[in-house]
């Protein structure tokens, strides 16, 4: 234990559970207005349940504190810097919610008649058609509820656009560097992964990309990548991996993670690329909650377009002189059919929506710019002092909107691990950088600083590396001990895989 | 500048000479030539603050939402009153804006939410684990299928049609990949035919699939249906309404394997749809193939209590085409949205608004039954959601409703053809009992109409069919 504990590590973590008293309440209901049936009159006793659940008893008031100290137990993108690799933690802005908050948007029922959700309708068209300009595809699906269930869409969709040409392919090449969703899915689609080697810039070795495909083309679904790759960079091959997936007759995917680099510069429709998944809580600005929500919309190419999921919005001009009118077109024969309920998560798609209005087509584009930019600088400011020693850059050259770095010499001379520096950049008030991924860098630290963050807090950041490092070099325990000042300090995970505890037992 | 960055000039030009170059333009330069946008995007300008506000302000009002009429639509998605501290609480930037836990240290405030949604979520389904959330309703179910091929290697699944036809369109998409077959069992007076339940449930099916209350609002005999199941080694995977919970036998109580089900009724608003959360409940033995995160109890270095993600070993991220499924961003912040309407709630509340549902439920039965027209479609039992069927083109019944300000219910025949003149109708606590006679009324007028229509159409259009 240190010797000075903060407030917040004195109180206990209490669940809302144990501080439930029997008698308490906080929700006064209406009256009934109806007569008082005893409830086994209105449903045969065998269906009822015996005991009310116990959930807690607890007023108004003690609710409210409970969560609100629970909120002061995380740390969150609003509080400072979150440079988190692959994530894109940008600014969620605050009139997003206030437009996703207005009733015409948070209390429509999904199943309300087309014909009285017209404004609802059109914003999605809206949305699609902004979504198809910015990835350079013509078609969108706004339905995936997040990257992985965009990309096991994708998935799907390859499937079905092979066997209606009467092909059975079983093979879904990705690089060993990509995201963990892109093999799970894969296996959730039923096929199965080969994996393709990464070449020294994190991008695809071409010798084995080309051995994979020879060993038997006409099994060859897809490719999955995501472009900039995992290291950050742009891999200049892509038009030669396209033609190649083409040749063999299989569709290319686009992991859309890392779309903030390159929003308005370069599109991946352009790129040759025939389904792409955005993930709106990354590019798009919806918070991303502590874990969701999000959204996953896929936008496609013409050949994908006959298997897109169904309901599709889709406008129609009016036969009369009236202005157009939005539907949702279920009548797709030879579409994979649902992914989920009803349209998609709508509340993200109004908030990626205000804030693609908010900043118009110039705007993305700078934002990505910004974005670049500040990768670059903070980069460039890690090559300095301690970090560019112990710290190197896994590939040194100029990065797009993330970079990753490699603290094997810093392990290796300071004997602190990756995991240390970064839990001691949380007693500096940081989040700490995406770590030990991507596996193809040693000790890997994946660094994404986002548009949203000043020179100042880039500096910031970079001076509590060095003085992480400098003070390593006398007393590399204080790292490895490291944190102190947070709720709560290292926390025995094992313990928790081991002998799950997954729930409060109530008495 | 651009909106919500903050590099000035002067910014860029000493963040440029530390890079070491004259133009960002040569940061874009390792995108090869002919892959370059080279123009602007065609999207219109960005706008300002109350520009895009007065845009999206528009485009609700051409929506009519159930503020705006009076909604008895359900079918999955309810009109509940969300408790005003849900917003508050769920609208802090220290529950909104982090990512997904994955430093522990600093986000207990989130995995403790987790903890304490996965402990309601066990106590009201009666099952011993549950996952910190999935999507939503409909990819949940698809979620078991897979976790139950893992768990029998078999791949066949018995679907009962009362089970959300969204739920069971999706099983069917996402079991193309499985290599899964689906089997569909039909209905008989408004729940599951369990004889036909019975034999279609094979040795070789990995999972029979019941929804109670049904999509049809039938409260359905799920220990006597899932009989079938268990002689066979299948899981039984139940949907549940959550606000039914609080009256209804838990499923783990019934011969559940896995309970699961949309979480929009607690703490999430309508929202056309989403986002909302899938709960997912299980057996112990079912732990280590669960989908999605779970939050569990451990100590920090000090011997405090704290918690983390827990079980990572199946996910994505480590186990990657092993993973027992591919969620990564799933539904945290409306997890903690349904946990503190649970609490707020609480035990006695929780009950008292399951017992509101059924009587009021009862009385609107009751009451719309008796109008000319309108006869019940099943007398099963129902918890909050009932279906009639109307001697009137439903649709056409439904547009003059909805003229008086009335959302009358949800027109069965979108996705049961043998249904075309039902209507579901759904019950919630904002459901007063003068709108409920309000909407006797016009249902009682609209049938009349439609009917007095109909047979004067006859009438103008038989002496032409006579002469």
């Amino acid at each position: 234990m240190s010797a000075i504990e903060t407030p917040m590590q004195r109180e206990s973590a209490r669940t809302i559970f144990e501080k439930s008293k029997t008698g308490r309440r906080a929700a006064v209901l209406p009256d009934a207005e109806v007569p008082e049936t005893p409830i086994a009159e209105l449903i045969p006793s065998k269906f009822l349940r015996s005991e009310p659940p116990r959930l807690p008893e607890v007023a108004e008031p003690e609710i409210v504190r409970h969560y609100n100290r629970l909120s002061r137990r995380n740390f969150d993108l609003d509080s400072g810097f979150y440079p988190l690799g692959s994530c894109t933690m940008k600014h969620n802005p605050r009139l997003n919610e206030r437009v996703a908050a207005l009733p015409g948007h948070a209390r429509l029922h999904p199943a309300q008649d087309p014909r009285r959700a017209q404004g609802a309708l059109e914003l999605m068209w809206l949305l699609q058609a902004s979504l198809s300009e910015i990835c350079g595809l013509p078609h969108v699906s706004l339905q995936p509820s997040a990257g992985s269930h965009g990309e096991l869409a994708g998935l799907l969709l390859t499937r079905a656009y092979h066997a209606d040409r009467g092909e059975t392919r079983t093979k879904v090449l990705a690089p060993d560097t990509s995201h963990g969703t892109n093999p799970a899915s894969v296996t959730m689609a039923g096929y199965e992964v080969v994996k393709v080697a990464t070449n020294e810039v994190g991008g695809v070795e071409m010798d084995d990309l080309r051995e994979k495909i020879e060993e038997a083309p006409e099994d060859v679904a897809c490719l999955m990548l995501t472009n900039p790759n995992t290291l950050g960079l742009f891999d200049e091959n892509i038009a030669a991996i396209a033609a190649l997936i083409h040749e063999a007759g299989g569709t290319l995917y686009y992991d859309g993670a890392n779309l903030n680099a390159v929003m308005g510069h370069s599109r991946p429709g352009d790129m040759g690329f025939d389904i792409v998944h955005v993930n709106l809580h990354k590019s798009f600005s919806q918070p991303h909650g502590g874990g969701g929500p999000g959204a996953g919309p896929i936008a496609v190419s013409d050949r994908i377009e006959p298997y897109l999921p169904r309901p599709q919005v889709v406008r129609r001009e009016s036969d009369n002189g009236g202005g157009p009118s939005f539907d949702l077109d279920l009548d797709r024969p030879k579409s994979i059919g649902r992914l989920r309920g009803f349209q998609g998560n709508f509340g993200v798609f109004v908030r990626s929506y205000a804030y693609i209005l908010s900043l118009g087509g110039d705007g993305l584009a700078e934002a990505s710019e910004t974005a670049v930019l500040n990768a670059n600088y903070l980069k460039a400011r890690l090559a300095e002092g301690r970090a560019g020693e112990r710290l190197p850059i896994a590939f040194d050259r100029h990065c797009m909107h993330e970079f990753v770095l490699s603290g094997k010499p810093m392990k290796r001379e300071l004997g602190i691990a990756t995991l240390d520096l970064a839990k001691r950049l949380l007693d500096f008030g940081f989040h700490p950088p995406t770590v030990y991924f991507p596996l193809l860098v040693e000790e890997a630290l994946m660094v994404e600083p986002t548009e949203t963050e000043t020179k100042e807090s880039l500096d910031s950041f970079a001076d509590a590396v060095e003085a992480i490092l400098a003070e390593a070099e006398s007393d590399p325990e204080l790292a490895k001990q490291a944190p102190y000042t947070t709720p709560v300090r290292r926390l025995d995970e094992v313990k928790a895989t081991r002998r799950p505890v997954v729930r409060q037992p109530l008495g | 500048m651009t909106r919500y960055t903050s590099a000035t000039d002067a910014d860029r030009a000493e963040m440029l000479a530390a890079i070491g170059i004259d133009s960002v333009d040569e940061l874009f330069e390792q995108v090869p030539g002919p892959l370059r946008l080279g123009r602007g995007l065609e999207l219109p300008d960005g706008l300002s603050e109350p520009e895009v506000q007065a845009r999206l302000s528009e485009l609700a009002a051409r929506n009519a939402d159930a503020e705006s009429e009076v909604c008895f639509v359900g079918a999955g998605m309810y009109d509940h009153h969300v408790p005003a501290i849900v917003d508050a609480i769920t609208q802090r930037s220290e529950f909104l804006t982090p990512y997904t836990p994955y430093q522990p240290e600093i986000s207990q405030g989130g995995l403790q939410a987790m903890f304490e949604f996965q402990t309601a979520m066990s106590e009201l389904t009666g099952l011993p684990v549950s996952n910190a959330g999935l999507y939503e309703g409909p990819s949940s179910v698809a979620s078991a299928g897979y976790l139950a091929i893992g768990a029998t290697g078999r791949r066949r699944f018995v679907v009962s049609r009362g089970v959300h036809p969204h739920s069971r369109e999706t099983l069917a998409t996402y079991s193309v990949g499985y290599g899964a077959e689906v089997v569909e069992v039909g209905l008989e007076d408004g729940v599951t035919d369990a004889a036909a339940l019975a034999e279609a449930v094979d040795g070789e099916t990995a999972a029979v699939f019941l929804q109670s209350p049904n999509f049809l609002g039938a409260v359905e005999d799920v220990e006597a249906l899932g009989a079938a199941a268990k002689a066979h080694g299948a899981l039984l995977v139940v949907a549940v309404d959550p606000m039914t919970l609080g009256i209804l036998k838990p499923p783990g109580e019934c011969g559940a394997d896995i309970a699961l089900g949309e979480g929009q009724p607690l703490g999430n608003r309508l929202d056309f749809g989403g986002p909302s959360v899938g709960f997912f409940c299980a057996t112990e033995d079912q732990i280590r193939r669960m989908p999605g995160r779970i939050a569990g109890e451990t100590d920090d270095v000090d011997g405090r209590r704290g918690f983390v993600l827990s079980l990572q070993t199946r996910e994505q991220h480590i186990r990657r085409e092993k993973a027992t499924n591919n969620i990564c961003t799933a539904q945290a912040l409306n997890a903690l949205g349904a946990m503190i309407h649970l609490a707020w709630l609480g035990r006695e509340g929780y009950r008292e608004l399951g017992e509101l549902l059924v009587r009021r439920t009862a009385y609107a039965r009751e009451r719309l039954a008796a109008v000319e027209g309108i006869e019940l479609l099943h007398e099963a039992p129902v918890v909050r959601e009932f279906a009639l069927r109307l001697a009137a083109p439903v649709d056409r019944v439904l547009d003059r409703c909805a003229e008086r300000g009335i959302a009358a219910g949800y027109p069965l025949g979108r996705e049961y053809p043998e249904h075309e003149d039902g209507l579901l109708v759904a019950i919630t606590e904002r459901r007063s009992r003068a709108q409920i006679d309000a909407l006797a009324e016009a249902l009682g007028a609209a049938i009349a109409a439609e009917r007095g229509d109909l047979v004067g159409a006859r009438t103008t259009k038989s002496p032409q069919g006579a002469g």
